[in-house]
């Protein structure tokens, strides 16, 4: 760590003016006064954000904890559960979730690069994904499934669960991925707002705090992802 | 920016005042402190929350302790042929006509519904809107970064999201209270969280007022590891922190992973009683017993977020008003850090009597293993004691009632985690007094203390200490009236949260009851002299107690951004035998006379 005296005053090289300047909005981009650079900034958005991962990774934890105990005391409701998901929507939905993982690594590397129109690109990719993934989950597995009386509790009423905890199962399926449904679109709603400000000019090489984190919360969120996909459709 | 400056003109260059300085009229005051995201008035805001909070929650308590003065009777008489069932020695039935939905039903009066709302009240309150945050969100938030020589924390925005977050779910508590209460208890165990009072949405108002509230906590503790990692002074290694700090980082750590578990289960219970999930549900295959794992799993190291903080305070009140250097700081933060790390596995002694033997036994085992750290902490603080210049002032005072209250609430614990006293003990009122020694005897003693200690830097005005001291003695007087003698009912037999108990009970419980009104007058006596303190006190010195680390070297109350000029750490925060403390006048705090050949300090 330097030992740099400022007398209370922000470092020179703060911009701290940025509506007298012309330049894009990324590089008269201020960072706080309490920071000695935009490293510094940057470093500490970057924890900041890894922490916050952890903390949804120990809120998925709970789901993924329930799931084994349901599982070790219910393994017939499970097996039959499980089969009652069509692997191929949730499959197609992972492929989804890669590709916009795929788009969004991608953008922080055009904002690094200076790409601006691949940036905007990128990002609408994925924001195009996360609605692709909604829809499927919505129209082709919830909507059918509860039509069909697949149903959490005591509103499950299909007629033919062959294991009398069946709404067990149900319970956790619709609590995870609703969760999960939840945090897209959380991620979703950042990344738009990242896209809007894309438009102003917000991100390049000096500056990309904003897509960096989003990219990493997004990433988890395919993750998350990942899990569910093998333990809900492909264990039997 | 104002540049008002009336005091020690000349000492140095001033650039701007105090962060107390009003900005414009009172409309422009108040927006610029519902706005701010100065640490320090986040800090100021979460305190005055707190302590409203605290007030509320001791209300319930002083209710709790009321009904408790007299056993409550059935009477059933027969009159004109008819079975009439009346109820004495009831204290709280008198507040049935202002609080809704308690009609008496099923063998249980109003007075009943009332008591059981009121301890539910009591401790949701004093829980997850007092003790939780007390410590970490109003004198951690001010002086995490004072001490770390920082401007703000690393986010000083999100510090103020996460204020609003807190009066957010506090409000939606608040807002069940005064719809009519929850009977739960604490700790929404199903399923009396799931099932009962199934008309209302009190319990959901107050099952989403914890889940929001956590956010809060992760928010804070998120904030100040990286605080902590990103923003110390040059020339401040890890080891060179104080311990405050290191206290606040173990509970953040603690607050970051546990809460979300707290968070999951809690969406969890608002999807078992609102949709009827039956993940929790017996009846429909579901296991109460998870709930409970779930809970305490963030439960039981949050008890850690509420001791550790504690423990920080006391770390700097010793060494400061003793005079002497802290005696194995290393140990200090490792056993800090140890006490973190062990927290996480030892959630099964809550459930000895719901869990399989193998179970109970490993856990019993492990709950032993925190005694070690806890009491390399306690010795330390008594040999930095030893041959201390011990200044006996307020904040020494409540640090050394927090050091024997806290090792009798300690020692009682180890009870508790052996197997066969546990099976005698647990949901009496031995358990009651073991939490309320380590809980109130330990955190909220160490707060009362903590704020003595820092009042004069976070507001710039001295206390009256004579009246500081008496309302300290009060409430050391009143607690343990309180709650030693719940610890003989405990042993006697006496359960948990019941409204009536045998008529031999009641000369201690009136002594508790008695207690609790004397712990009452001494926080009344100390709202007073806070109160006289910002009214009328004397202005406080930048360093009134000769203390070491950097928040003392900065003015009182501190400057806008903390320091007129970024501080390089040159000293450690006790190293009261080589350093002059800064602001201090060498006759006042003289430095320790140089030892003779041969001599040692320990």
């Amino acid at each position: 760590m330097t030992s740099i005296d400022t007398g209370g005053k922000p470092p020179q090289n703060n911009p701290q003016s940025p509506a007298l300047s012309t330049e894009p909005r990324w590089k008269r981009q201020p960072f706080a006064n309490h920071w000695r650079s935009h490293a510094e900034d940057f470093d500490a958005c970057k924890i900041g954000m890894w922490l916050f991962l952890t903390t949804e990774v120990l809120l998925f934890a709970g789901i993924f904890v329930a799931y084994a105990v349901f599982r070790m005391w219910y393994p017939e409701a499970f097996a039959n559960g499980s089969h009652h998901l069509d692997v191929h929507w949730g499959a197609l939905n992972t492929v989804i979730l890669l590709i916009s993982s795929f788009t969004v690594a991608a953008s922080i590397r055009n904002a690094q690069l200076n790409q601006q129109g691949l940036l905007k690109i990128n990002l609408s990719i994925t924001l195009f994904c996360a609605l692709l993934f909604m829809i499927i989950k919505f129209t082709f597995e919830y909507a059918p499934k509860w039509a069909e009386g697949k149903r959490p509790g005591v509103w499950f009423s299909y007629p033919f669960a062959a294991d009398p905890n069946e709404h067990i199962w149900w319970s956790l399926y619709y609590s995870a991925t609703g969760i999960h449904a939840l945090h897209v679109l959380i991620g979703a709603a950042v990344l738009f707002v990242i896209l809007l400000k894309s438009f102003k000019g917000w991100y390049g090489p000096k500056h990309y705090t904003g897509i960096e984190v989003a990219g990493l919360y997004w990433h988890l969120v395919d993750v998350i992802w990942i899990f569910l996909f093998p333990l809900l459709y492909l264990i039997h | 920016m104002s540049t008002i400056d009336t005091h020690n003109a000349g000492q140095h260059a001033h650039h701007e005042g105090s962060y107390l300085t009003p900005h414009g009229g009172a409309l422009a005051t108040i927006w610029n402190w519902a706005t701010t995201i100065d640490h320090k008035k986040i800090g100021v805001m979460y305190l005055f929350a707190i302590m409203f909070m605290f007030f509320l929650g001791g209300v319930a308590a002083l209710g709790v302790r009321a009904e408790l003065w007299e056993p409550t009777r059935v009477v059933t008489q027969v009159v004109e042929g008819e079975t009439v069932t009346s109820y004495t020695g009831q204290v709280l039935v008198n507040l049935a006509p202002i609080v809704p939905g308690v009609e008496s039903e099923g063998g249980v009066s109003a007075g009943m519904n009332i008591y059981n709302r009121a301890f539910s009240l009591h401790g949701i309150i004093m829980t997850f809107m007092v003790i939780v945050p007390s410590v970490p969100a109003s004198l951690g938030n001010f002086f995490l970064p004072l001490m770390l020589g920082a401007k703000d924390v690393a986010f000083p925005r999100l510090n103020l999201m996460s204020w609003y977050i807190y009066v957010f779910g506090s409000i939606f508590a608040v807002a069940a209270v005064v719809m009519g209460g929850v009977d739960t208890g604490w700790t929404f165990y199903t399923p009396y969280s799931t099932m009962t009072d199934a008309d209302h949405l009190r319990v959901v108002f107050v099952i989403l007022a914890a889940f929001i509230l956590g956010f809060s906590s992760i928010l804070t503790g998120l904030n100040f590891i990286v605080t902590v990692h990103k923003l110390r002074a040059p020339g401040m290694g890890w080891f060179d922190m104080p311990l405050f700090v290191w206290a606040m980082y173990a509970t953040a750590i603690i607050q970051v992973l546990a809460t979300p578990v707290i968070g999951i289960t809690l969406l969890l219970l608002i999807f078992e009683r609102v949709f009827h999930v039956g993940i929790f549900d017996p009846r429909m295959g579901g296991d109460p017993v998870l709930y409970q794992h779930f809970f305490w799993f963030y439960s039981h190291p949050v008890v850690y977020v509420m001791i550790i903080p504690a423990f920080g305070i006391i770390n700097e009140i010793i060494p400061v008003h003793a005079r002497k250097k802290l005696f194995g700081y290393r140990a200090m933060a490792f056993a800090t850090l140890g006490i973190a790390a062990v927290s996480f596995l030892v959630w099964g002694h809550h459930m000895f009597t719901a869990s399989g033997e193998l179970a109970a036994m490993i856990f019993s085992a492990l709950t032993f293993l925190v005694a070690i750290p806890t009491a390399i902490k306690v010795f330390n603080w008594v040999a930095t004691l030893y041959k201390g210049s011990i200044a006996f002032n307020t904040p020494m005072l409540y640090a050394l009632s927090f050091l024997f209250m806290f090792t009798i609430g300690g020692l009682t614990g180890l009870p508790l985690a052996t197997l066969a006293t546990d099976l005698h003990l647990h949901d009496s009122y031995f358990v009651v007094a073991h939490f309320h020694y380590v809980m109130m005897g330990g955190t909220i003693i160490a707060f009362v203390g903590g704020i003595h200690h820092w009042w004069p830097k976070m507001f710039g005005k001295l206390y009256n200490e004579r009246w500081a001291i008496f309302g300290c003695v009060l409430v050391f007087i009143g607690f343990n009236l309180t709650f030693f003698t719940q610890f003989i009912l405990g042993t006697r037999g006496m359960p948990r949260r019941y409204a009536s108990y045998p008529d031999e009970f009641q000369f201690l419980h009136q002594l508790s009851t008695i207690g609790s009104w004397i712990l009452g007058i001494g926080f009344v006596v100390h709202l007073g002299v806070f109160v006289h303190s910002l009214v009328a006190g004397r202005k406080a010195p930048e360093n009134p107690w000769g203390g070491l680390s950097l928040e003392w070297e900065t003015e009182s109350p501190p400057i806008e951004h903390n320091f007129h000029h970024e501080p390089i750490v040159k000293h450690g925060p006790y190293d009261f035998d080589t350093v002059q403390p800064p602001h201090t006048d060498p006759a006042e705090f003289p430095m320790p006379e140089p030892l003779r050949a041969g001599e040692r300090t320990h």
